[in-house]
Protein backbone atom coordinates (compact mmCIF):
# COMPACT_ATOMS: atom_id res chain seq x y z
CA UNK A 1 0.00 0.00 0.00
CA UNK A 2 2.85 2.34 0.85
CA UNK A 3 3.60 2.71 -3.14
CA UNK A 4 0.27 4.30 -3.84
CA UNK A 5 0.62 7.65 -5.15
CA UNK A 6 -2.34 9.92 -4.63
CA UNK A 7 -3.74 12.26 -7.50
CA UNK A 8 -5.14 15.48 -7.48
CA UNK A 9 -8.30 13.60 -8.09
CA UNK A 10 -8.15 11.42 -5.50
CA UNK A 11 -7.89 14.40 -3.39
CA UNK A 12 -10.88 15.89 -4.78
CA UNK A 13 -13.06 13.22 -4.21
CA UNK A 14 -12.08 12.70 -0.63
CA UNK A 15 -13.10 16.34 -0.45
CA UNK A 16 -16.08 15.73 -1.63
CA UNK A 17 -16.97 13.04 0.40
CA UNK A 18 -15.52 15.02 3.81
CA UNK A 19 -17.65 18.12 2.19
CA UNK A 20 -14.98 20.19 2.17
CA UNK A 21 -14.04 22.41 -0.48
CA UNK A 22 -10.71 22.85 -1.36
CA UNK A 23 -8.54 24.91 -3.84
CA UNK A 24 -7.06 24.20 -6.93
CA UNK A 25 -3.31 25.08 -5.38
CA UNK A 26 -4.17 23.43 -2.31
CA UNK A 27 -5.31 19.98 -4.27
CA UNK A 28 -1.98 19.92 -5.54
CA UNK A 29 -0.30 20.40 -2.34
CA UNK A 30 -2.18 17.97 -0.83
CA UNK A 31 -1.57 15.54 -3.05
CA UNK A 32 2.10 15.66 -2.79
CA UNK A 33 1.71 15.73 1.44
CA UNK A 34 -0.59 12.79 1.03
CA UNK A 35 2.23 10.77 -0.67
CA UNK A 36 4.86 11.18 2.06
CA UNK A 37 2.43 10.95 4.74
CA UNK A 38 0.87 7.42 2.93
CA UNK A 39 4.91 6.55 2.27
CA UNK A 40 5.39 7.25 6.49
CA UNK A 41 2.18 5.69 7.79
CA UNK A 42 2.51 2.51 5.38
CA UNK A 43 5.41 1.36 7.43
CA UNK A 44 3.05 -0.37 9.11
CA UNK A 45 2.61 -3.03 5.94
CA UNK A 46 6.22 -4.50 7.49
CA UNK A 47 4.36 -5.22 10.89
CA UNK A 48 2.98 -9.02 11.05
CA UNK A 49 0.85 -9.51 13.54
CA UNK A 50 0.53 -12.29 15.77
CA UNK A 51 -2.60 -14.69 15.53
CA UNK A 52 -3.13 -13.76 19.41
CA UNK A 53 -2.50 -9.98 18.54
CA UNK A 54 -5.81 -9.83 16.51
CA UNK A 55 -8.44 -9.57 18.88
CA UNK A 56 -6.66 -7.37 21.56
CA UNK A 57 -8.46 -4.70 21.80
CA UNK A 58 -10.61 -4.61 25.29
CA UNK A 59 -14.15 -3.72 24.64
CA UNK A 60 -16.66 -3.38 27.59
CA UNK A 61 -19.96 -2.52 27.16
CA UNK A 62 -21.74 0.36 29.13
CA UNK A 63 -25.47 1.56 29.66
CA UNK A 64 -27.46 3.59 31.78
CA UNK A 65 -30.94 3.87 32.88
CA UNK A 66 -33.67 4.11 29.66
CA UNK A 67 -34.80 7.59 31.23
CA UNK A 68 -34.24 11.04 30.98
CA UNK A 69 -31.44 12.03 32.51
CA UNK A 70 -32.42 16.04 33.10
CA UNK A 71 -35.74 17.98 33.01
CA UNK A 72 -36.99 18.65 29.85
CA UNK A 73 -36.43 22.42 28.66
CA UNK A 74 -33.43 22.98 30.82
CA UNK A 75 -31.02 23.72 28.19
CA UNK A 76 -32.69 24.91 25.62
CA UNK A 77 -32.75 28.50 25.90
CA UNK A 78 -28.59 28.05 26.08
CA UNK A 79 -28.75 25.82 22.76
CA UNK A 80 -31.14 28.02 21.20
CA UNK A 81 -28.97 30.90 21.46
CA UNK A 82 -26.32 29.07 19.50
CA UNK A 83 -28.76 28.77 16.37
CA UNK A 84 -27.16 30.86 13.25
CA UNK A 85 -31.02 31.15 12.03
CA UNK A 86 -34.21 30.64 13.98
CA UNK A 87 -37.94 30.71 14.45
CA UNK A 88 -38.79 30.54 18.11
CA UNK A 89 -37.00 27.68 19.46
CA UNK A 90 -37.25 26.05 16.09
CA UNK A 91 -33.69 25.90 14.27
CA UNK A 92 -33.88 27.06 10.43
CA UNK A 93 -32.69 25.04 7.66
CA UNK A 94 -32.84 25.25 3.61
CA UNK A 95 -35.11 22.77 1.94
CA UNK A 96 -33.36 19.81 1.26
CA UNK A 97 -35.68 17.77 -1.14
CA UNK A 98 -36.76 19.90 -4.51
CA UNK A 99 -38.83 18.86 -6.98
CA UNK A 100 -37.26 20.65 -9.99
CA UNK B 1 15.80 35.54 47.36
CA UNK B 2 11.30 36.06 47.72
CA UNK B 3 9.27 34.87 44.90
CA UNK B 4 6.63 37.09 43.29
CA UNK B 5 3.29 35.99 44.26
CA UNK B 6 2.44 34.14 40.43
CA UNK B 7 5.99 32.42 40.81
CA UNK B 8 4.86 30.60 43.36
CA UNK B 9 3.97 26.63 42.55
CA UNK B 10 0.08 25.58 43.85
CA UNK B 11 1.23 23.46 46.76
CA UNK B 12 3.45 26.45 48.39
CA UNK B 13 0.42 29.16 47.44
CA UNK B 14 -2.09 26.74 49.13
CA UNK B 15 -0.10 27.34 52.04
CA UNK B 16 0.68 30.80 51.99
CA UNK B 17 -3.27 31.44 51.83
CA UNK B 18 -3.79 29.48 54.92
CA UNK B 19 -1.27 30.92 57.00
CA UNK B 20 -2.80 34.70 55.85
CA UNK B 21 0.73 35.39 54.07
CA UNK B 22 -1.60 36.83 51.23
CA UNK B 23 -5.09 37.04 50.45
CA UNK B 24 -7.02 35.23 47.38
CA UNK B 25 -7.13 39.06 45.48
CA UNK B 26 -3.55 39.69 45.55
CA UNK B 27 -2.95 36.41 44.17
CA UNK B 28 -5.10 36.68 41.17
CA UNK B 29 -3.83 40.23 40.63
CA UNK B 30 -0.42 39.71 40.46
CA UNK B 31 -1.37 35.98 38.06
CA UNK B 32 -3.38 38.58 36.06
CA UNK B 33 -1.07 40.90 35.83
CA UNK B 34 1.71 39.33 34.95
CA UNK B 35 -0.77 37.64 32.18
CA UNK B 36 -1.86 40.81 30.93
CA UNK B 37 1.85 42.09 30.55
CA UNK B 38 3.46 39.04 28.99
CA UNK B 39 0.33 38.37 27.15
CA UNK B 40 0.95 40.87 23.87
CA UNK B 41 4.87 38.85 23.48
CA UNK B 42 3.71 35.21 24.42
CA UNK B 43 0.22 35.25 23.04
CA UNK B 44 -0.46 32.14 25.67
CA UNK B 45 -3.92 33.62 25.78
CA UNK B 46 -6.78 33.99 23.65
CA UNK B 47 -8.73 35.81 25.96
CA UNK B 48 -8.08 37.14 29.92
CA UNK B 49 -11.01 36.83 31.75
CA UNK B 50 -12.29 39.96 34.49
CA UNK B 51 -11.44 39.30 37.70
CA UNK B 52 -14.50 37.52 39.28
CA UNK B 53 -15.55 39.45 42.53
CA UNK B 54 -17.92 36.54 43.68
CA UNK B 55 -15.76 33.50 43.17
CA UNK B 56 -12.67 35.32 44.88
CA UNK B 57 -14.23 36.85 47.42
CA UNK B 58 -15.96 33.17 48.46
CA UNK B 59 -12.52 31.23 48.08
CA UNK B 60 -10.95 33.91 50.73
CA UNK B 61 -14.21 33.09 53.07
CA UNK B 62 -13.67 29.48 52.36
CA UNK B 63 -10.08 29.08 53.37
CA UNK B 64 -10.54 31.40 55.95
CA UNK B 65 -13.34 28.82 57.13
CA UNK B 66 -10.45 26.40 57.56
CA UNK B 67 -11.90 23.59 55.05
CA UNK B 68 -11.11 24.75 51.47
CA UNK B 69 -9.89 22.37 48.89
CA UNK B 70 -6.13 23.06 47.81
CA UNK B 71 -7.62 24.37 44.83
CA UNK B 72 -9.78 26.71 46.00
CA UNK B 73 -8.24 30.77 45.37
CA UNK B 74 -5.96 29.45 42.72
CA UNK B 75 -6.02 30.85 39.48
CA UNK B 76 -5.61 28.30 36.14
CA UNK B 77 -5.33 28.26 33.13
CA UNK B 78 -7.98 26.42 30.82
CA UNK B 79 -7.73 24.80 27.33
CA UNK B 80 -9.05 26.44 24.42
CA UNK B 81 -11.12 23.23 23.98
CA UNK B 82 -12.41 23.02 27.12
CA UNK B 83 -15.95 24.23 27.70
CA UNK B 84 -16.55 26.97 30.22
CA UNK B 85 -20.31 27.80 30.82
CA UNK B 86 -21.04 31.30 28.80
CA UNK B 87 -17.41 31.60 27.43
CA UNK B 88 -16.35 31.08 24.05
CA UNK B 89 -14.50 27.59 23.68
CA UNK B 90 -13.22 27.88 20.32
CA UNK B 91 -10.51 24.97 19.90
CA UNK B 92 -8.47 27.55 18.05
CA UNK B 93 -10.17 27.63 14.98
CA UNK B 94 -12.38 29.82 13.19
CA UNK B 95 -14.89 27.80 12.76
CA UNK B 96 -15.68 27.82 16.49
CA UNK B 97 -14.71 31.40 16.93
CA UNK B 98 -18.32 32.60 17.80
CA UNK B 99 -19.04 29.76 20.18
CA UNK B 100 -20.02 30.22 23.56
CA UNK B 101 -20.25 27.07 25.58
CA UNK B 102 -23.76 25.85 26.45
CA UNK B 103 -21.98 24.25 29.61
CA UNK B 104 -19.44 23.07 32.04
CA UNK B 105 -17.21 20.57 31.06
CA UNK B 106 -17.06 17.69 34.23
CA UNK B 107 -13.66 18.55 35.22
CA UNK B 108 -14.64 22.73 34.45
CA UNK B 109 -17.73 21.77 37.13
CA UNK B 110 -15.21 20.13 39.54
CA UNK B 111 -12.99 23.23 39.57
CA UNK B 112 -15.45 25.26 39.75
CA UNK B 113 -17.26 23.37 43.19
CA UNK B 114 -13.55 23.71 44.88
CA UNK B 115 -13.01 27.27 44.15
CA UNK B 116 -10.70 27.28 41.58
CA UNK B 117 -10.11 30.73 39.14
CA UNK B 118 -9.54 30.67 35.75
CA UNK B 119 -7.23 33.41 34.27
CA UNK B 120 -8.49 32.79 30.67
CA UNK B 121 -8.60 30.60 28.17
CA UNK B 122 -5.15 28.94 26.39
CA UNK B 123 -3.98 29.49 22.82
CA UNK B 124 -3.24 25.96 21.00
CA UNK B 125 -3.15 24.41 17.64
CA UNK B 126 -6.24 23.86 15.75
CA UNK B 127 -8.48 21.30 17.77
CA UNK B 128 -5.54 20.18 19.16
CA UNK B 129 -3.78 19.20 15.80
CA UNK B 130 -0.16 20.02 16.30
CA UNK B 131 2.74 20.13 17.86
CA UNK B 132 3.86 23.87 18.16
CA UNK B 133 0.62 25.84 18.52
CA UNK B 134 1.61 27.24 14.94
CA UNK B 135 -1.81 26.09 13.91
CA UNK B 136 -3.60 28.31 15.47
CA UNK B 137 -6.21 30.20 13.34
CA UNK B 138 -5.45 32.95 15.97
CA UNK B 139 -1.72 32.98 15.81
CA UNK B 140 1.02 31.03 17.38
CA UNK B 141 2.57 30.88 21.28
CA UNK B 142 5.76 31.95 21.67
CA UNK B 143 8.35 29.76 23.93
CA UNK B 144 9.25 31.93 27.33
CA UNK B 145 12.79 30.64 26.94
CA UNK B 146 13.19 31.67 23.44
CA UNK B 147 10.50 33.65 21.87
CA UNK B 148 12.17 33.13 17.80
CA UNK B 149 11.02 29.23 18.74
CA UNK B 150 7.78 27.48 19.68
CA UNK B 151 6.49 26.38 22.88
CA UNK B 152 5.38 22.77 21.35
CA UNK B 153 1.76 21.65 21.08
CA UNK B 154 -1.32 21.35 21.15
CA UNK B 155 -1.74 22.63 24.53
CA UNK B 156 1.17 25.20 23.64
CA UNK B 157 -0.69 28.32 25.02
CA UNK B 158 -1.08 26.16 28.71
CA UNK B 159 2.60 25.53 29.12
CA UNK B 160 3.29 29.22 28.10
CA UNK B 161 1.04 30.25 30.73
CA UNK B 162 2.74 27.89 33.44
CA UNK B 163 6.57 28.44 32.35
CA UNK B 164 5.48 32.10 32.37
CA UNK B 165 4.34 32.18 35.45
CA UNK B 166 1.41 33.66 34.35
CA UNK B 167 -0.69 31.23 36.26
CA UNK B 168 -0.04 28.66 38.67
CA UNK B 169 -1.32 25.76 36.98
CA UNK B 170 -2.86 24.83 34.11
CA UNK B 171 -5.21 22.19 32.13
CA UNK B 172 -5.05 21.45 28.60
CA UNK B 173 -5.95 18.49 26.25
CA UNK B 174 -3.53 14.98 25.36
CA UNK B 175 -4.35 13.25 22.10
CA UNK B 176 -0.94 12.19 21.18
CA UNK B 177 1.62 14.24 23.64
CA UNK B 178 -0.05 17.72 24.01
CA UNK B 179 0.51 18.21 27.48
CA UNK B 180 3.73 16.33 27.46
CA UNK B 181 5.49 17.59 24.88
CA UNK B 182 4.99 20.91 25.24
CA UNK B 183 5.96 21.02 28.78
CA UNK B 184 8.85 19.13 28.05
CA UNK B 185 9.72 22.08 25.47
CA UNK B 186 8.89 24.99 28.47
CA UNK B 187 10.63 23.23 31.17
CA UNK B 188 7.05 22.87 32.81
CA UNK B 189 5.41 19.42 34.06
CA UNK B 190 3.21 17.93 31.84
CA UNK B 191 0.79 14.75 32.69
CA UNK B 192 -1.64 12.57 30.98
CA UNK B 193 -3.90 10.49 33.06
CA UNK B 194 -4.81 6.79 32.35
CA UNK B 195 -7.73 6.86 29.50
CA UNK B 196 -10.88 6.95 31.45
CA UNK B 197 -9.34 8.25 34.63
CA UNK B 198 -11.03 11.53 34.19
CA UNK B 199 -14.48 12.87 32.00
CA UNK B 200 -14.07 13.55 28.48
CA UNK B 201 -17.58 15.51 28.47
CA UNK B 202 -17.35 18.96 27.75
CA UNK B 203 -13.67 18.33 26.08
CA UNK B 204 -13.96 19.40 22.15
CA UNK B 205 -13.07 16.00 20.54
CA UNK B 206 -10.24 15.31 18.75
CA UNK B 207 -9.57 11.60 18.75
CA UNK B 208 -11.81 10.06 21.23
CA UNK B 209 -10.20 6.62 22.13
CA UNK B 210 -7.08 8.59 22.50
CA UNK B 211 -8.30 12.39 24.14
CA UNK B 212 -7.97 13.25 27.61
CA UNK B 213 -8.16 15.88 29.53
CA UNK B 214 -4.28 16.81 30.78
CA UNK B 215 -2.31 18.53 33.58
CA UNK B 216 0.20 20.75 33.22
CA UNK B 217 2.10 22.17 36.55
CA UNK B 218 5.70 23.93 38.03
CA UNK B 219 6.26 20.31 39.91
CA UNK B 220 4.86 17.02 40.11
CA UNK B 221 3.20 17.66 43.41
CA UNK B 222 1.12 20.51 41.74
CA UNK B 223 0.23 18.12 38.96
CA UNK B 224 -0.96 15.32 40.86
CA UNK B 225 -3.39 17.98 42.99
CA UNK B 226 -4.76 19.06 39.64
CA UNK B 227 -4.94 15.70 38.52
CA UNK B 228 -6.86 14.22 41.73
CA UNK B 229 -9.19 17.56 41.44
CA UNK B 230 -10.75 16.43 38.16
CA UNK B 231 -10.34 12.47 38.09
CA UNK B 232 -13.46 10.08 38.66
CA UNK B 233 -15.95 8.19 36.99
CA UNK B 234 -18.44 10.26 35.08
CA UNK B 235 -22.04 9.42 33.78
CA UNK B 236 -21.48 12.09 31.24
CA UNK B 237 -18.49 10.00 29.90
CA UNK B 238 -18.88 6.05 29.70
CA UNK B 239 -15.57 5.65 29.27
CA UNK B 240 -14.79 7.02 32.94
CA UNK B 241 -13.68 3.47 34.95
CA UNK B 242 -14.47 2.77 38.59
CA UNK B 243 -12.09 2.49 41.14
CA UNK B 244 -10.79 -1.01 41.22
CA UNK B 245 -10.80 -1.54 37.51
CA UNK B 246 -7.53 -1.87 37.52
CA UNK B 247 -4.95 -3.64 39.81
CA UNK B 248 -3.95 -1.34 43.07
CA UNK B 249 0.00 -0.63 43.14
CA UNK B 250 1.69 0.00 45.77
CA UNK B 251 4.57 3.06 45.53
CA UNK B 252 7.78 0.97 45.42
CA UNK B 253 10.32 2.11 47.78
CA UNK B 254 12.76 1.11 45.26
CA UNK B 255 11.43 1.64 41.06
CA UNK B 256 12.93 -0.20 39.05
CA UNK B 257 12.71 1.87 35.54
CA UNK B 258 12.83 -0.11 32.13
CA UNK B 259 14.65 1.45 29.24
CA UNK B 260 14.27 0.71 25.64
CA UNK B 261 17.25 1.44 24.53
CA UNK B 262 16.72 -0.31 20.70
CA UNK B 263 14.80 2.90 20.41
CA UNK B 264 17.18 5.51 21.51
CA UNK B 265 19.87 4.60 18.69
CA UNK B 266 18.80 7.23 16.07
CA UNK B 267 17.13 10.27 15.68
CA UNK B 268 17.95 12.04 19.14
CA UNK B 269 19.92 14.80 19.78
CA UNK B 270 23.51 14.35 21.25
CA UNK B 271 22.81 16.46 24.31
CA UNK B 272 19.55 15.17 25.18
CA UNK B 273 20.38 11.34 25.30
CA UNK B 274 23.28 12.67 27.52
CA UNK B 275 20.61 14.39 30.02
CA UNK B 276 18.41 11.27 29.90
CA UNK B 277 21.77 9.05 31.04
CA UNK B 278 22.49 11.68 33.84
CA UNK B 279 18.94 11.74 35.14
CA UNK B 280 18.85 7.61 35.23
CA UNK B 281 22.26 7.97 36.88
CA UNK B 282 21.19 10.09 39.57
CA UNK B 283 18.22 7.90 40.21
CA UNK B 284 20.50 4.59 40.41
CA UNK B 285 22.25 6.97 42.77
CA UNK B 286 19.26 7.42 45.12
CA UNK B 287 18.93 2.87 45.02
CA UNK B 288 16.49 2.72 42.19
CA UNK B 289 17.46 0.08 38.92
CA UNK B 290 17.64 0.76 35.32
CA UNK B 291 16.47 -2.53 33.55
CA UNK B 292 16.99 -2.76 30.06
CA UNK B 293 13.67 -3.76 28.07
CA UNK B 294 12.17 -4.65 24.58
CA UNK B 295 9.08 -2.82 22.82
CA UNK B 296 9.67 -4.13 19.47
CA UNK B 297 6.20 -2.51 17.93
CA UNK B 298 6.74 0.70 19.84
CA UNK B 299 8.61 1.87 16.09
CA UNK B 300 5.37 1.16 14.28
CA UNK B 301 3.42 3.55 17.07
CA UNK B 302 3.82 6.13 14.69
CA UNK B 303 2.32 5.14 11.96
CA UNK B 304 -0.49 3.84 13.92
CA UNK B 305 -1.14 6.88 15.43
CA UNK B 306 -1.49 8.66 12.12
CA UNK B 307 -3.68 6.33 11.04
CA UNK B 308 -6.23 6.35 14.03
CA UNK B 309 -6.09 9.94 14.47
CA UNK B 310 -7.15 11.42 11.84
CA UNK B 311 -9.91 8.84 11.29
CA UNK B 312 -11.01 9.91 14.55
CA UNK B 313 -10.65 13.09 14.16
CA UNK B 314 -12.66 13.31 10.51
CA UNK B 315 -15.49 11.52 11.97
CA UNK B 316 -15.29 14.08 15.48
CA UNK B 317 -14.98 17.13 12.95
CA UNK B 318 -18.29 15.80 10.60
CA UNK B 319 -20.96 17.93 13.14
CA UNK B 320 -19.03 21.22 12.55
CA UNK B 321 -21.42 21.96 9.31
CA UNK B 322 -22.66 25.31 10.10
CA UNK B 323 -26.27 24.13 11.08
CA UNK B 324 -26.76 24.29 14.72
CA UNK B 325 -23.61 26.30 15.98
CA UNK B 326 -20.64 28.16 14.92
CA UNK B 327 -19.33 29.62 11.37
CA UNK B 328 -22.22 29.52 8.95
CA UNK B 329 -21.64 30.30 5.50
CA UNK B 330 -24.17 30.44 3.18
CA UNK B 331 -24.80 28.73 -0.58
CA UNK B 332 -27.13 28.29 -3.03
CA UNK B 333 -28.21 24.73 -1.11
CA UNK B 334 -27.93 22.97 2.18
CA UNK B 335 -25.06 20.64 0.49
CA UNK B 336 -23.20 24.14 -0.16
CA UNK B 337 -23.79 25.55 3.40
CA UNK B 338 -21.93 22.96 4.75
CA UNK B 339 -19.11 22.48 2.16
CA UNK B 340 -18.88 26.47 2.62
CA UNK B 341 -18.99 26.68 6.09
CA UNK B 342 -16.36 23.91 6.36
CA UNK B 343 -13.73 25.44 3.82
CA UNK B 344 -13.82 28.70 5.23
CA UNK B 345 -13.85 27.58 8.98
CA UNK B 346 -11.32 25.46 8.60
CA UNK B 347 -7.36 25.60 8.58
CA UNK B 348 -5.35 23.69 7.01
CA UNK B 349 -4.13 20.87 9.20
CA UNK B 350 -8.00 20.28 9.96
CA UNK B 351 -8.45 19.54 6.50
CA UNK B 352 -5.56 17.57 5.88
CA UNK B 353 -6.41 15.25 8.52
CA UNK B 354 -10.36 15.01 7.70
CA UNK B 355 -9.12 14.17 4.13
CA UNK B 356 -6.43 11.33 5.73
CA UNK B 357 -8.86 10.04 7.88
CA UNK B 358 -11.74 9.80 5.09
CA UNK B 359 -8.87 7.98 2.98
CA UNK B 360 -7.74 5.44 5.69
CA UNK B 361 -11.46 4.47 6.24
CA UNK B 362 -12.97 4.26 2.89
CA UNK B 363 -13.36 1.21 2.10
CA UNK B 364 -10.66 -0.72 -0.33
CA UNK B 365 -8.20 1.07 2.56
CA UNK B 366 -10.46 0.04 5.74
CA UNK B 367 -8.37 -3.23 6.50
CA UNK B 368 -5.21 -2.11 5.46
CA UNK B 369 -4.52 0.60 7.18
CA UNK B 370 -7.72 1.47 9.73
CA UNK B 371 -7.96 -1.97 10.98
CA UNK B 372 -4.81 -3.34 10.61
CA UNK B 373 -4.05 0.06 13.13
CA UNK B 374 -6.73 -1.41 15.86
CA UNK B 375 -5.18 -4.65 16.02
CA UNK B 376 -1.15 -3.31 15.76
CA UNK B 377 -2.60 -0.88 19.07
CA UNK B 378 -3.86 -4.49 20.91
CA UNK B 379 -0.05 -5.79 20.03
CA UNK B 380 1.56 -2.64 21.88
CA UNK B 381 -0.44 -2.27 24.18
CA UNK B 382 0.34 -6.41 25.24
CA UNK B 383 3.97 -5.35 24.67
CA UNK B 384 3.91 -2.73 27.50
CA UNK B 385 2.18 -5.15 29.88
CA UNK B 386 4.60 -7.53 29.39
CA UNK B 387 7.63 -5.26 29.77
CA UNK B 388 5.83 -4.05 33.20
CA UNK B 389 6.12 -7.81 34.48
CA UNK B 390 10.11 -6.79 34.99
CA UNK B 391 9.69 -3.07 35.58
CA UNK B 392 7.50 -0.45 37.15
CA UNK B 393 8.12 2.73 34.85
CA UNK B 394 9.44 2.94 31.16
CA UNK B 395 11.66 5.80 30.74
CA UNK B 396 12.90 7.91 27.01
CA UNK B 397 13.08 11.54 26.73
CA UNK B 398 9.55 13.40 25.49
CA UNK B 399 11.23 14.71 22.18
CA UNK B 400 14.14 13.79 20.48
CA UNK B 401 15.20 17.22 20.56
CA UNK B 402 14.62 20.56 22.28
CA UNK B 403 11.75 23.25 20.51
CA UNK B 404 12.30 24.20 17.12
CA UNK B 405 11.77 27.39 15.38
CA UNK B 406 9.02 28.67 14.18
CA UNK B 407 8.71 27.35 10.30
CA UNK B 408 11.18 24.71 10.39
CA UNK B 409 8.89 21.80 10.66
CA UNK B 410 6.41 23.11 7.30
CA UNK B 411 6.37 19.54 6.15
CA UNK B 412 3.32 17.42 8.12
CA UNK B 413 5.39 14.33 8.34
CA UNK B 414 8.53 16.31 10.20
CA UNK B 415 5.97 18.23 12.72
CA UNK B 416 4.11 14.36 13.41
CA UNK B 417 7.99 13.12 14.27
CA UNK B 418 7.95 15.82 17.38
CA UNK B 419 4.97 12.81 18.59
CA UNK B 420 7.89 9.75 18.15
CA UNK B 421 7.55 9.03 21.92
CA UNK B 422 4.43 10.12 23.04
CA UNK B 423 1.97 8.57 21.22
CA UNK B 424 2.18 5.25 22.49
CA UNK B 425 1.15 6.30 25.88
CA UNK B 426 -2.58 7.54 24.01
CA UNK B 427 -2.60 4.29 21.96
CA UNK B 428 -2.28 2.08 25.40
CA UNK B 429 -4.19 4.29 27.28
CA UNK B 430 -1.35 4.28 29.34
CA UNK B 431 -0.52 7.00 31.92
CA UNK B 432 2.34 9.18 31.07
CA UNK B 433 4.38 12.21 32.74
CA UNK B 434 7.00 14.41 31.15
CA UNK B 435 9.09 16.02 33.99
CA UNK B 436 12.39 18.96 33.41
CA UNK B 437 15.49 16.74 33.18
CA UNK B 438 18.06 19.63 32.37
CA UNK B 439 18.67 21.98 29.34
CA UNK B 440 20.82 22.11 26.48
CA UNK B 441 22.45 25.04 24.47
CA UNK B 442 21.14 25.95 20.81
CA UNK B 443 22.83 29.14 19.22
CA UNK B 444 23.51 30.23 22.81
CA UNK B 445 20.23 30.03 24.45
CA UNK B 446 18.79 27.34 27.06
CA UNK B 447 16.29 25.38 26.07
CA UNK B 448 14.80 22.91 28.46
CA UNK B 449 14.50 18.98 28.10
CA UNK B 450 12.24 16.63 29.08
CA UNK B 451 12.28 12.50 30.83
CA UNK B 452 9.17 10.58 29.82
CA UNK B 453 7.78 7.86 31.93
CA UNK B 454 5.07 5.59 31.47
CA UNK B 455 3.11 3.60 33.68
CA UNK B 456 0.59 0.60 34.05
CA UNK B 457 -3.15 1.34 33.53
CA UNK B 458 -4.47 2.99 36.62
CA UNK B 459 -0.95 3.09 38.37
CA UNK B 460 -1.22 7.31 37.72
CA UNK B 461 0.24 8.17 41.29
CA UNK B 462 3.19 6.23 40.35
CA UNK B 463 4.32 8.88 38.17
CA UNK B 464 4.02 11.79 40.39
CA UNK B 465 6.65 9.81 42.52
CA UNK B 466 8.84 9.28 40.31
CA UNK B 467 8.98 12.70 38.69
CA UNK B 468 9.37 14.14 42.37
CA UNK B 469 12.77 12.45 42.84
CA UNK B 470 13.75 13.30 39.42
CA UNK B 471 12.82 17.33 40.76
CA UNK B 472 14.40 16.31 44.16
CA UNK B 473 11.31 17.26 45.73
CA UNK B 474 9.91 15.15 48.75
CA UNK B 475 5.91 13.48 47.43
Amino acid sequence: MSDMKATTKDVKRLATLARVDVDDADLTRFATEFDSILAYVGKLDELTLPESGRNLSVVRNVLRADEAPYESGTWTQRIVEQFPAKEGNSLSVKKIINHD
Amino acid sequence: MTKSLNELSITEAARGLRSKEFTVRELWDACATAAKERNPELNAFLELFEADDVAIESAQKRIDGGEAPLLCGIPLAMKDNILIEGRIASAASKILANYRATYDATGVKKLKEQGALFIGRANMDEFGMGASTENSAFGPSRNPHDITRVPGGSSGGSAVAVAAHMVLGAYGTDTGGSCRQPASHTGVVGFKPTYGAVSRSGLIALGSSLDQMGEIAKTPEDAKILFDAVRGQDPLDATTFAPGTYPAFEIPKSFRIGVPHHLLEDGIDEDVKENLNATLKSLESLGHTVVPISLPTSVFALPVYYIIQPAEASVNLARYDGVRYGLAERGDSLLADYVKTRAEGFGEEPKRRILLGTFVLSSGYIDAYYRKADQARGVLRAEYDAAFESCDVIAFPTTPSPAFKFGEKSDPVSMYLEDIFTVTANLTGMPAISVPMGNVERDGVLLPTGIHFTAPLGADDLLFKIGALVTGETL
